[in-house]
């Protein structure tokens, strides 16, 4: 059999669904885009008794069939198109044996369909510590499907949901209820008019679009015109069609659902009193997010630094072990460079999800959006608005995504236009590294000097979104119904595999993702630096090595050379008196001359690398856009690394690394060749505290980043946003680093 | 005087009367929002908004101006 039953899974927000379908599917799960829109789509397979495959489909949470929000409409639209080659042969709905009552609104929906249907009660753990017992047989009977009982937190339950998934063909299509009592007359109407289609799927495409309207045109070609009826007729008809399902749902779960009153409640208006408190409830969050940072800068520079010193030897070992040329210096320089430069991100994202994902499978998010929602409004942003900030911290794509929650489209927009501003994640290699060489060591209260400046790299970039937010909510006239309901979730404690799924997936699509688009820039970028048109490029070695007869090294390689010698010949002068190394002076003149000529012979290297990489394409492009950037401190190396980061902040570090490294036997990590670049007209570090802090700044508020642009464009369906977004962040910078620049300097 | 959500004091209790059609979002409705069923105050954020009530087991924030437009009989003083 090759066939595959078609499965959607549906249910309210925090049912667990998403539990349920990593526990039906594993890992054998693929999550993308439906069409056109940004809304995920997750798909899976899962083996069902006797040889049969399921294929899982897990669809946005929802409330009900009546659309509210993209989310909603991507359910009902593919549950009323029967061509749809998603269209469902079994519907699993998933509800929460706490919120049942609620829950089943939605079944009673679905059912109503004529879908066959399997009602999944999830967390049945929890029944005994709130009190509830079910009769399912009576539940059974009343709602005419069949019942799985589960726990996922224990993995209970999930054998019978494929059973009955197997069995579909054995399930009742017949309706729960009768909706068209609510407007005997319209209905009669209506079937004279469409005396072939079924009523109830008739009324639910005519309503579609009462509450909301689709950016997509709806693809269900039912003549939508026969709303004879007003909205707000409509509208009022959807009321008494909720009120009649919550009528015979009430009437049901009278007998089959008890709970003991006593034994609810405890834990949860503990928690809710202490994590909304006036005062604990901000201090824990600003605990959480200290926490975070921490996290971010201390946990995870273990694992970098692993990451950094492998890729180092690596490529050391590239160019020590294959024939030196072209192809060796691509792989070395190149790729491997570009690989080291996607990878060593991935401790740090991985991080930013863990906890993100701890935040949200706990239930705890909702309740920062519950503390933050009336400190947000004034800026135009809702409490909404507070998860795709923070999880802009991570990405701006998935933020921007997140955005779909908010049912006001100009607390839409304003979020929208003004997530790029928070610290994202290809921000902070940028930002450790510049933060490394010009911020100094040393504690202040027990917290790094350098941990101090990020984190203020992050508020400004909190700082900056809420002062454009509040800006953009002045001038734009969007005139928009405000309404906000948010349900408050129990407190759950995160299941271990759902959070690990999430860090997978969240970690695999942005190496997939941007890592492509880094690896692809790191070639080019070796390429063009590399490579040269002139003769100056072409005859570089003798060039160099005439220069260096004439005049000698420049200064930097001559007092390095000094220095070097000098600490070298105080250490041999040592091993003169030491009883195990005994050498005597003709000895040690030796190995000062060899020395000496191993440290010149390596500077005319440098030199000529340098003098190459000057006159290669890069150095071309790179100088034709310095007079752009010396205002803000930089030279033409870190303007390459600025351009190019416009496709994507992170490739900055690693642009500066095939920039440096480009026809140098050093293998020096970056930093410590950033650090020691020279500025040949001042002498000093060209990293210093001024186009340092400029650099920073610079990244804070730029715009750099395609990927962004691109999600941007797709939510908002113009041009005209991200066009307005790329230009007035990027200038902001501009004008702010140059500012720092010339004070600071 | 009209007693509505807005009026709780946390931890009291009260009935959702009828309201007139049409004035509630839906979604406040499916997530159980309907007349006679039992709305209790349980939380009020730091800034007095949103507030955060359980109805007929479901617990949701709304902002007070919403809840102003819910109207009700006040059916016990909590202890609390």
């Amino acid at each position: 059999m090759s066939k595959q039953i078609k499965v959607a899974l549906i249910g309210n927000p925090n049912t667990g669904k998403t539990s349920v379908f990593n526990q039906l599917t594993g890992l054998k799960q693929k999550v993308g885009n439906y069409p056109g829109i940004t809304v995920e789509k997750k798909e899976g397979v899962c083996k069902l008794p006797r040889g049969v495959k399921a294929h899982i489909l897990d669809l946005p949470g929802t409330y009900s069939l009546n659309t509210t929000s993209l989310d909603e409409s991507v359910v009902v639209e593919l549950l009323l198109n029967k061509n749809d080659k998603d269209f469902p042969d079994v519907a699993v709905v998933i509800s929460d044996v706490e919120n049942l009552k609620r829950n089943l609104l939605l079944f009673t929906q679905i059912k109503d369909l004529k879908i066959p249907v399997i009602l999944v009660i999830n967390m049945a753990d929890r029944m005994s510590r709130t009190g509830i017992s079910l009769d399912i047989e009576l539940l059974e009977e009343k709602l005419d499907t069949k019942i799985a009982l589960v726990s996922t937190r224990k993995g209970t339950g999930i054998d019978r949901i494929k059973e009955l998934i197997a069995d579909y063909k054995n399930l009742s299509i017949a309706p729960n209820v009768d909706t068209t009592v609510i407007a005997p007359e319209y209905f009669e109407k209506l079937k004279a008019t469409f005396p072939k289609e079924d009523l109830y799927k008739l009324w639910l495409v005519i309503t579609q679009d009462v509450n909301f309207m689709p950016i997509e045109k709806n693809p269900i070609n039912i003549t939508a015109s026969f709303a004879t009826k007003s909205k707000s007729e409509l509208k009022r008809l959807q009321q008494k069609e909720t009120i009649l399902r919550y009528q015979f749902i009430n009437g049901i779960l009278k007998q089959a659902y008890k709970v003991d009153i006593n034994a609810a409640k405890g834990l949860r208006a503990t928690l809710d009193k202490v994590l909304t408190h006036k005062i604990f409830g901000y201090l824990i969050f600003f605990v959480i997010l200290l926490t975070i940072f921490q996290a971010i800068y201390d946990w995870s520079s273990y694992p970098m630094d692993f990451i950094d010193e492998s890729f180092a030897s690596a490529s050391e070992w590239v160019k020590d072990t294959l024939p030196p040329g072209v192809f060796t210096n691509l792989i070395a320089e190149g790729i491997l460079a570009g690989i080291g430069g996607i990878v060593i991100f991935i401790p740090q994202i991985a991080f930013l999800f863990l906890f993100i994902a701890l935040l949200e499978e706990s239930g705890y998010m909702s309740r920062v959006v519950f503390l933050m929602d009336k400190l947000m409004r004034p800026f135009g942003l809702s409490g909404k608005s507070v998860v795709p900030l923070i999880s802009g911290t991570a990405c701006a794509i998935p933020a921007i995504m997140a955005t779909r929650t908010i049912e006001n489209w100009k607390e839409r927009l304003i979020t929208i236009l003004v997530t790029p501003f928070t610290t994202c994640s290809a921000r902070l290699p940028v930002y450790l590294i510049i933060i490394a060489l010009v911020i100094p060591e040393g504690r202040f209260l027990g917290l790094s000097y350098q941990a101090l400046t990020l984190m203020l790299l992050y508020l400004m970039g909190f700082g900056a979104a809420i002062l454009s937010a509040m800006i953009l909510n002045k001038i734009m006239k969007i005139k928009s119904k405000t309404f906000f309901v948010m349900e408050m979730p129990n407190y759950k404690l995160p299941l271990v595999k759902n959070v690990v799924y999430t860090v997978w997936e969240k970690t695999k699509s942005f190496v997939l993702g941007a890592g492509k688009i880094i690896l692809a820039i790191s070639i080019i970028l070796w390429f063009l630096g590399s490579n040269g048109f002139s003769d100056d490029f072409e005859n570089a070695e003798a060039i160099v090595t005439e220069n260096i007869k004439n005049e000698g090294f420049s200064d930097f390689n001559k007092s390095n050379i000094q220095s070097t010698m000098a600490s070298y010949k105080l250490a041999l002068q040592d091993s003169l008196n030491s009883e195990v190394y005994a050498l005597d002076q003709a000895a040690i003149n030796d190995s000062l001359r060899i020395k000496e000529m191993a440290l010149n012979e390596k500077a005319i290297n440098q030199e000529i690398a340098s003098y190459k990489l000057e006159n290669s394409y890069m150095g071309y492009m790179g100088k034709a856009i310095e007079p752009v950037v010396r205002p803000l401190g930089y030279d033409w190396k870190i303007g390459i690394a600025v351009l190019t980061s416009f496709a994507a902040r992170e490739v900055f570090v690693g642009t500066l690394a095939t920039i440096y490294s480009v026809g140098s036997d050093e293998e020096d990590t970056i930093k410590n060749r950033m650090a020691a670049e020279m500025d040949p007209k001042t002498k000093k570090p060209l990293f210093n505290l001024a186009s340092g802090i400029s650099l920073l700044l610079f990244y804070a508020f730029a715009m750099q980043c395609m990927s962004t642009l691109a999600i941007v464009k797709r939510e908002t369906n113009t041009w005209k946003w991200p066009t307005a977004q790329l230009v007035f962040m990027s200038l902001f910078a501009y004008i702010v680093a140059l500012i720092a620049y010339q004070i600071l300097k | 005087m009209i007693t509505t959500v807005a009026h709780l004091r946390r931890g009291q209790k009260g009935i959702i009367k009828e309201f007139a059609d049409g004035i509630l979002p839906i979604k406040l409705l499916e997530l159980g929002c309907l007349p006679g069923n039992e709305i209790e105050l349980v939380q009020v954020a730091p800034l007095k908004d949103p507030i955060y009530i359980n109805v007929n087991g479901t617990h949701i924030a709304i902002r007070r101006s919403m809840a102003a437009l819910i109207e009700l009989e006040i059916i016990e003083d909590s202890p609390l």
